[in-house]
């Protein structure tokens, strides 16, 4: 059997328990929900007279910051409550293909959620004629984002049997990873310290890097920046894991 | 087909298995004994490969479960303690993903799973969620996952916990069937179930090995093994004891019960007479002395339960000041 089907068999149930509980809905519901009173609230969708998505994207940062902790919080906090990570990791697979499986999982649902926000696209569509290219950037930037959070989800679900602390840490690492690149946080850091340090911490944000997307920009850059985030966080899942296992 | 060789485990200060070695061939059936928190799980945890040893190795069919862990779990069906499986999903639902697991597809895939489900008897809830499910069946559907790519070497940790003693019987005698042509390592602490399923039998007591051998040789080591039990119409209790301990090769005789007009009592061998021919011979001394009926009598087997409680300490007791005489190892 190969290492890529071994990955598919851990998503393929993680995708479907995701969907045989009422959790996938209700997050789905609320996501659109928010995702649509906050773009057209707060972003003044149709007040600012231009057509495109921009007002959409703006908010992605701040509410995946809430929704996908949420989403990944049971990856293996629920695992190792149910006891069911000592059957999955004596299984023939090594531990990278079922952290790889499970993220994968979650990242599917994650993508199928943003896809069903296109009756936003196509309100653009119908009232406009906007750049189209700029909101493919867009959408690969959100998935991105939503990959990175997921990823810190990842790892502090492995840290505790607990849902609701993997859902707090995570929560606060990704505040962090916002914070460093937000405007009010970098402006009170630029009175004291030198620029090259507030552009360095700053670069550590995941707001600096998505900001190329939501203009139509697709830096490589800013996706290994966030392929880094999402390869470093299931690698310290994988050290979690695999020392915890160790005693 | 499996070889543990010196296997050791701490957690922190804690030793919990001290140098474990034993080798399981194909066809045995091995019972794994203990108290509780005796390092039985710890154990079997490290031969699937779940946790590491802290020193020592373990191999399964040739592979070495730190070096191949692949190659080895591939080979191994492993029913953990507590048996957990995903709540959410339907019995054939779970049972379809550890064959998938198990590189199982197709028809290989629906083959496998029917044998399985027919094996644990779980044709009537197939389609049920797993949550809704009782114990027992809960128990069954995690031994099928076990059970799923027909294994070589079977690892069940407690297997016939939380059953009633109908499935508690079934789940024996598949032991049994199946240990014919598989290595199975299997922990319990129902003594009775050793006796049943165990071609070979280990105790092990906070980490080490204290006993390994048949139940009949473990039997034997019981200081009720080759006593002889006689029932007895005539004397008084007191009397027959008394006159009962005067005979050659006698060691003690205690009271069992007297009670219906008939005293029964144990009288124990000296060492050198432990032999079959100690409950002819004091037949014959009796007859021959006394008139009294001989009612029943028979030479005992000695019992599990007192060879287990004598060579284990149980939980509650506390730590010696001094480090414990060695033990014999059989």
């Amino acid at each position: 059997m190969s290492a890529r089907s071994r990955v598919w068999t851990v998503a393929k149930r993680e995708l479907a328990a995701y969907f045989d509980s009422p959790v996938a809905y209700v997050f789905i519901v609320i996501f659109l929900l928010l995702a649509g009173f906050f773009t057209f609230t707060f972003g003044a969708f149709f007040d600012r007279g231009e057509a495109s998505l921009g007002a959409f994207f703006m908010w992605m940062p701040w509410l995946f910051l809430f929704l996908v902790p949420a989403v990944g919080m049971r990856l293996w906090s629920e695992e190792r409550r149910s006891g069911t990570m000592e059957l999955l990791l004596t299984f023939p697979i090594t531990t990278w293909q079922a952290i790889a499986g499970k993220f994968l999982a979650s990242w599917l649902f994650l993508a199928i959620a943003l896809a069903l926000t296109f009756p936003v696209w196509l309100t653009v569509n119908v009232l406009g004629d906007p750049d189209n290219g700029v909101i493919v950037a867009g959408y690969v930037g959100s998935l991105l984002l939503a990959g990175a959070y997921l990823a810190v989800s990842s790892a502090t679900s492995a840290m505790t049997r607990n849902q609701v602390v993997s859902f707090i840490v995570a929560l606060v690492v990704c505040l962090a990873l916002v914070l460093v690149g937000f405007p009010p946080v970098t402006d009170l850091l630029a009175r004291w310290a030198p620029p090259w340090l507030v552009e360095a911490v700053a670069a550590f944000s995941v707001l600096t890097h998505f900001e190329g997307f939501q203009k139509g920009v697709l830096d490589s850059r800013d996706v290994v920046f966030f392929a880094s985030v999402i390869g470093f966080a299931l690698f310290v899942t994988g050290v979690v894991l695999r020392g915890q296992r160790a005693g | 087909m499996i070889k543990v060789e010196h296997l050791t485990r701490t957690f922190g200060p804690k030793t919990a298995v001290d140098d474990v070695s034993f080798e399981v061939a194909r066809g045995e059936v091995l019972g794994f004994l203990g108290p509780n928190g005796a390092g039985k799980s710890t154990t079997m945890r490290m031969i699937t490969g779940y946790i590491p040893p802290t020193a020592g190795r373990v191999a399964v069919c040739g592979f070495d479960v730190a070096a191949q862990p692949i190659e080895a779990r591939r080979r191994i069906g492993y029913l953990p303690e507590s048996a957990p499986s995903y709540h959410d999903m339907s019995v054939v639902a779970f049972l379809g993903f550890a064959a998938e697991m198990r590189g199982l597809r197709a028809e290989a895939k629906k083959r496998a799973v029917a044998k399985a489900v027919e094996t644990c008897f779980l044709e009537s809830v197939l389609h049920q969620s797993i949550d809704t499910l009782s114990k027992g069946f809960r128990h069954r559907t995690c031994l099928a996952q076990a059970l799923i790519h027909d294994p070589e070497v079977l690892i069940l940790d407690e297997p016939t916990d939380g059953l009633d003693p109908n499935q508690k019987h079934e789940v024996r005698s598949l032991i049994r069937r199946m240990g014919a042509d598989k290595a199975i390592v299997f922990s319990t602490h129902i003594l009775e179930e050793v006796e049943a399923a165990c071609s070979r039998a280990i105790i092990i007591d906070r980490g080490r090995i204290v006993a390994n051998g048949t139940p009949a040789e473990l039997k034997a080591r019981s200081d009720r093994a080759g006593a002889v039990r006689l029932a007895l119409r005539g004397p008084q209790a007191e009397a027959a004891r008394e006159a009962l301990a005067k005979l050659p090769g006698v060691a003690r005789v205690e009271i069992v019960s007297d009670e219906g007009g008939a005293v029964a009592v144990r009288a124990f061998p000296d060492q050198a007479q432990r032999q079959a021919a100690f409950a002819a011979q004091l037949a014959q001394a009796i007859m021959s002395r006394w008139s009294w009926t001989i009612a029943e009598l028979h030479t005992e087997e000695g019992r599990l339960d007192d060879v287990f409680r004598a060579i284990t300490r149980p939980d509650t007791a506390r730590e010696p000041a001094a480090p414990a005489p060695e033990r014999v190892a059989a």
